[in-house]
């Protein structure tokens, strides 16, 4: 430890009219294991592609590789200094094999040599038991979970002689055990005296395998600090400026009940989920991935049909063959697959707004009222505090916490009185997350009864009035927050 | 999830050659003149032209994008091709024959891939543009008159292999030898050669295949270029053939071949699909064909049996896909 790595001084960069780096400083040392932390915008993305080549900085920055210092770099000679990024999307290719993935570069490289695939297999091998992965060469990738993908990428990258490994938001889609494994073959890397920068925006994470972090705050550096003593509260003010709060949600404000589960069941999803819903609640849904919590929303939902049990609204039993069903019985699931599924990225604001409620838009009937989608959009754009500066533009114009509150509007349009919201903050940052949640406990304020899915144990313990903790498809334990530390409710969680 | 693995190990081309040898063992039982070189021979020859144009496509279909235009780029080639030999070149011979095919054949092709490229237009749209200008092209410059008087080497069939058959002898020709060579030259490029991996990648997923380093414009010119240069041999085997070269005779061909291929796995999302595929696809129609005939089944059902036989094997091939998402990943 120690050796530097790479040191970058007075790196700047300018788009237009915006200075997006301003004078930031670097430096990796050689076997750590850094944290590279910010809000969205920041300039983290930035600050990686001049590192490895994309971009040219702006003139005087100063580019160290402990003997030799440059004032730019290609990305040829980047990757000759074995500097590698694996960007979020992975770049794999699903169709072909895990062995040839890892080799895909020599195929590049030499395209009219004849290959063999025993080389590819023996040469893949040899790198995955050289690190001590569970691979097998022979399948393929479209086979493959996330982390596994992961896994395949990280080969790709060592195989190409890798000594300094950029790693963007790699924790994002894995569930618990799973990044604890990658967090384990980070810091074993990290003792083979490879240096990685882990870009992350799960702070708990980050703070647990990380030596030090490195804040960044609207193109500025705030600081590089050691992990030890680090808190996720004074962590999140680096990155955000702002005094978040955390604690629980103060004091509850349980109104008569409006759904309830009886012994709810669907065969291999869940089994025998009770529980009562009241109006005015915030109830936490949370659970390692795969526990069984969006299946039970999308039950609720009518997307899917319980196998048995009962479903109770004011009492009454409730039958839905249908979404439409359940928005019918004023019942809303918020998608946690935003990008995907829950707007449609290439539409209006305007439309992505109305689609839920188009029949009450009608003027005259069959015909669309333009005047009445634009009043239903400005009333939740206010209502919302959304920052939209032209609602006929492309829905994915806007940043991840504002697309969720358009998400959010096309929900609360159907005026619902039961709310479900799975994971409502992904891919939002830390600032806009206070946001959102600032948005439901008004809701739940108004007398909203609001079931909140997350696998985030913060998230539930500082929001939820109740939570529930699933495994393996069945409610294993309930937590009160205001009861228990965060702490404890994740250990429930990952026990 | 045993089947699945099973499925995986055999892939869609063992399925397809499981089938195909079922096929020819029923008809070998059912008929007589099934199972005699005389029929092989002529299934083989008559066949050649559609398989190289499948080993063509099937490269296109790989790289993730679709070619409606070689059928009719292949009659382009023939005109121009034979008019050229005809008037300027006292007649010509099968090498010059063959190689100017080839050279017409794959301008045509970098014709569409340059619009593909350069202005970034989706496949299906440009090749739907140059399949009507390039027919039109055609007509308005032929119109619609055919080339009778072809020169002696493409009019007298080039026989290979002679063996003494029940009814005179079945005879293998040339153009079942030229297939051959396509079939092996494509093979070994898509599936022993960097390049041809590449291909397979860049079709699996563009942007990772750009990152990596693939050059974009290679895999277009490689992939059109090479389907125009199979088309161009195609063309004037199936001139030789024929022993005429008629303006509309190809036009049309395009589906059923895209058929064929799509039935030997290929997809038209890219990244999947194989010559063995495309050989097998072609050739499982064409038997199933030549079974009905010889069982007397009236032509007019062909094409209605056709589109079965797609429709089926479709569906059965994404059968896995249909089973409830959770039950899926739990075994996984």
């Amino acid at each position: 430890m120690g050796d530097i790595a790479i040191r970058a001084r007075h790196v700047s960069k300018i788009f237009g009219q915006s200075r997006v780096l301003d004078d930031v400083e670097f430096e990796l040392r050689r076997g750590e294991v850094l944290c590279l932390a910010g809000e969205n915008g920041c300039g983290k993305s930035t600050l990686i592609k001049i590192i490895n080549g994309v971009y040219t900085p702006e003139e005087g920055v100063e580019l160290s590789f402990g003997d030799e210092t440059l004032s730019a770099i290609s990305p040829i000679e980047a990757r000759n200094r074995g500097i590698h990024v694996i960007w979020q999307d992975l770049a794999l290719f699903p169709h072909l094999t895990v062995a040839e993935n890892i080799v895909f570069d020599d195929y590049v490289a030499k395209p009219w040599r004849p290959i063999s695939y025993k080389d590819a297999l023996t040469q893949s091998r040899e790198i995955i038991q050289q690190f001590g992965l569970d691979l097998d060469p022979m399948a393929r990738v479209e086979d493959l979970s996330i982390a596994h993908r992961q896994l395949v990428a990280i080969c790709r990258v060592l195989r190409a002689g890798a000594s300094i490994i950029f790693m963007d938001e790699p924790t994002a889609s894995l569930t618990y055990k799973e990044v604890q494994t990658l967090l384990g073959i980070t810091r074993s890397l990290a003792a083979k005296g490879i240096s990685i920068v882990l870009v992350s925006h799960r702070l708990v994470e980050v703070l647990e395998v990380c030596q030090r972090v490195t804040v960044l705050r609207n193109g500025k550096l705030v600081g590089t600090y050691p992990t030890e003593g680090m808190t996720q509260a004074r962590l999140s003010t680096l990155m955000t400026g702002l005094e978040l709060e955390f604690t629980p949600r103060a004091e509850t404000h349980k109104g008569a009940p409006v759904l309830e589960l009886k012994n709810l069941s669907r065969e291999g999803e869940f089994e025998n989920v009770s529980f009562t819903l009241h109006r005015g609640e915030i109830l936490g849904l949370t659970g390692l991935l795969g526990a069984g919590r969006t299946e039970i929303a999308h039950t609720i939902f009518g997307m899917t049909q319980p196998t048995s049990g009962q479903l109770l609204k004011e009492g009454q039993p409730l039958t839905l063959n249908s979404n439409r069903d359940a928005v019918h019985h004023r019942i809303a699931y918020l998608s946690e697959d935003r990008l995907n599924l829950g707007l449609v990225q290439n539409q209006s604001i305007n439309m992505n707004t109305a689609v839920t409620v188009l029949p009450r838009l009608e003027k005259p009937r069959f015909f669309l009222s333009p005047q009445r989608i634009k009043a239903l959009t400005v009333h939740w754009i206010e209502q919302l505090k959304t920052k939209v500066s032209d609602a006929e533009l492309a829905v994915s114009s806007l940043s991840g916490g504002n697309q969720q509150r358009i998400a959010l509007a096309k929900w609360l349009a159907t005026e619902p009185e039961v709310l479900i919201l799975d994971c409502p903050t992904i891919g939002v940052d830390v600032g806009a997350k206070a946001g959102i949640f600032d948005i439901i406990r008004n809701l739940a304020d108004q007398g909203m009864a609001i079931i909140l899915i997350s696998d985030e144990a913060g998230e539930i313990w500082m929001n939820a009035d109740r939570a529930l903790v699933l495994r393996d498809g069945r409610i294993y334990s309930e937590v009160i927050p205001a009861e228990t530390t965060e702490e404890a409710l994740e250990a429930i969680i990952n026990a | 999830m045993h089947k699945r693995l099973l499925n995986r190990r055999i892939g869609t081309e063992g399925t397809l050659l499981s089938i195909l040898m079922l096929l020819c063992v029923v008809l070998a039982l059912a008929t007589d003149s099934f199972l005699t070189f005389q029929n092989l021979f002529d299934l083989l020859n008559n066949q050649s032209v559609n398989i190289i144009f499948a080993v063509g496509l099937v490269v296109v279909l790989i790289a993730g994008g679709i070619d409606i235009s070689f059928a009719v780029a292949a009659s382009v080639v023939q005109y121009v091709v034979l008019s050229l030999l005809i008037n300027y070149l006292g007649g010509g011979n099968w090498l010059l024959g063959i190689l100017l095919s080839m050279l017409v054949g794959m301008l045509l092709g970098l014709f569409n891939a340059l619009l593909i490229h350069r202005f970034r237009i989706v496949s299906i749209i440009v090749t739907i543009g140059t399949f009507n200008l390039f027919f039109g092209l055609l007509m308005y410059f032929t119109s619609g008159v055919s080339i009778y008087d072809i020169p002696d080497w493409l009019y007298y069939s080039v026989p290979l292999l002679d063996l003494p058959a029940e009814r005179g002898s079945a005879t293998l020709y040339l153009p079942a030898a030229v297939m051959v060579v396509m079939v092996i030259l494509t093979w070994f490029i898509l599936a022993r050669t960097g390049f041809g991996r590449a291909i397979y990648g860049f079709g699996s997923n563009p942007e990772s295949a750009r990152r990596s380093g693939v050059s974009v414009w290679k895999i277009h010119a490689f992939a059109y270029g090479w389907l125009g240069l199979c088309a161009g041999v195609a063309g004037l085997m199936q001139a030789h053939i024929v022993q005429e070269v008629v303006p509309n005779a190809l036009i049309g061909q395009e589906l059923p071949i895209l058929a064929a291929v799509v039935l030997g796995g290929a997809t038209l999302g890219g990244g999947r699909g194989s010559v063995l595929g495309a050989v097998l696809g072609v050739l499982l129609l064409a038997i199933v064909q030549n079974g009905l005939n010889l069982l007397g089944v009236t032509p007019y059902a062909f094409r209605m049996i056709v589109g079965l036989i797609i429709l089926i094997a479709i569906t059965t091939s994404n059968l896995g896909n249909l089973l409830p998402r959770t039950t899926k990943a739990r075994n996984v």
